[in-house]
């Protein structure tokens, strides 16, 4: 995975799969650390301690069609490359949470990449889901939610092209307006 | 700065386009956004088919995403469902592939056969007898 959206993706297909009907990613990055933390927590079927113990072992996988699963592997391997490092929490029946670490300045951090994209395609993709975004930096807070956006969109489905497109810009401006001159890629 | 009201802007503008459409069977797009998917570029796919349907003012197409279709060396995989029910699933896409099936097949119906699994898996078999 070469952004950090791609792998936030990746962790929110599992929390479709575990049957979530929210999911809450959290990015926050930390000036005194040097760190960008990413949180995605839902509300899911979790999964028990074994299963917990091996999930970031790319030879385990809840799916059927094959025997491996790369997923959390690649994020932890992606996060203690940059230096960070990676955690996972979960309840059997309560949800999951999974926590990477990226060191912000560290010349093997991958790219932020189309967050706004992701959390907007998802969003249209899983309407009956509440899909939220907060990025934090110091005092500066940046909130997003799908279904506080559904709420005021009526019988319009977030899923509408215009409405997605729009959705994109105005995550966009978020990210710039946290994010901007704290990571290099984000010029603000 | 974007504001919330500007939403309001979208829900009335839409409004009256959603009414019409309701009772049309459309055609589904859905992309395989698994970690195989996404590693081997289903983003970019995505994104180019959602681009090329806005560019044409296509009604009736909509672009979503699955998890694991299960062929995962063929990945990205795009499955068009047309409105009749049957499905077409085309294989190792790229954005440009993408814009070709929106332009042939989705709006001119004809399916562009050398993009989909049963020509890569023929073209498979073809290689595996000449070695």
């Amino acid at each position: 995975m070469r952004e950090i959206a791609l792998h936030i993706l990746d962790i929110m297909q599992n929390s479709v799969a575990a049957g979530s009907s929210r999911i809450d990613t959290v990015l926050t990055a930390e000036y005194e650390t040097g760190t960008l933390t990413v949180t995605v927590e839902d509300d899911g079927c979790g999964m028990d301690k074994e299963m917990l113990e091996k999930v970031a072992d790319p030879f385990t996988t809840s799916r059927t069609t094959r025997k491996v699963g790369l997923g959390i592997p690649l994020l932890k391997a992606s996060c203690e490359r940059s230096g960070g490092n990676f955690h996972i929490s979960s309840e059997k029946g309560s949800g999951t949470t999974v926590t990477a670490v990226f060191g912000i300045d560290h010349i093997d951090r991958p790219v932020l990449g189309d967050l706004a994209g992701v959390v907007a395609d998802m969003s249209a993709a899983f309407p009956s889901m509440d899909i939220t975004l907060k990025l934090v930096c110091g005092t500066k807070q940046f909130l997003y939610s799908s279904s506080q956006t559904e709420r005021i969109l009526g019988e319009v489905p977030i899923s509408e092209p215009a409405v997605v497109k729009w959705l994109k810009d105005y995550i966009n401006e978020g990210i710039n307006e946290i994010f901007g001159g704290v990571l290099s890629e984000i010029t603000g | 700065m974007k504001s919330l009201a500007e939403l309001e802007e979208i829900r009335k503008n839409t409004l009256d386009q959603i009414k019409m459409r309701k009772n049309k069977d459309g055609i589904r797009i859905v992309v395989g956004m698994a970690t195989c998917g996404i590693a081997a570029g289903a983003r970019p796919v995505m994104n180019a088919l959602v681009e090329e349907i806005g560019k044409r003012k296509l009604r009736d197409v909509s672009v979503t995403m699955t998890g694991c279709i299960g062929v995962c060396r063929l990945e990205p995989i795009v499955e068009v469902y047309n409105a009749d029910g049957s499905k077409v699933t085309y294989v190792k896409m790229t954005p440009e592939k993408a814009a070709r099936v929106v332009a042939e097949h989705i709006v001119n119906g004809r399916v562009c056969q050398d993009l989909t699994i049963g020509a890569a898996e023929a073209a498979e078999k073809a290689k595996a007898a000449d070695n």
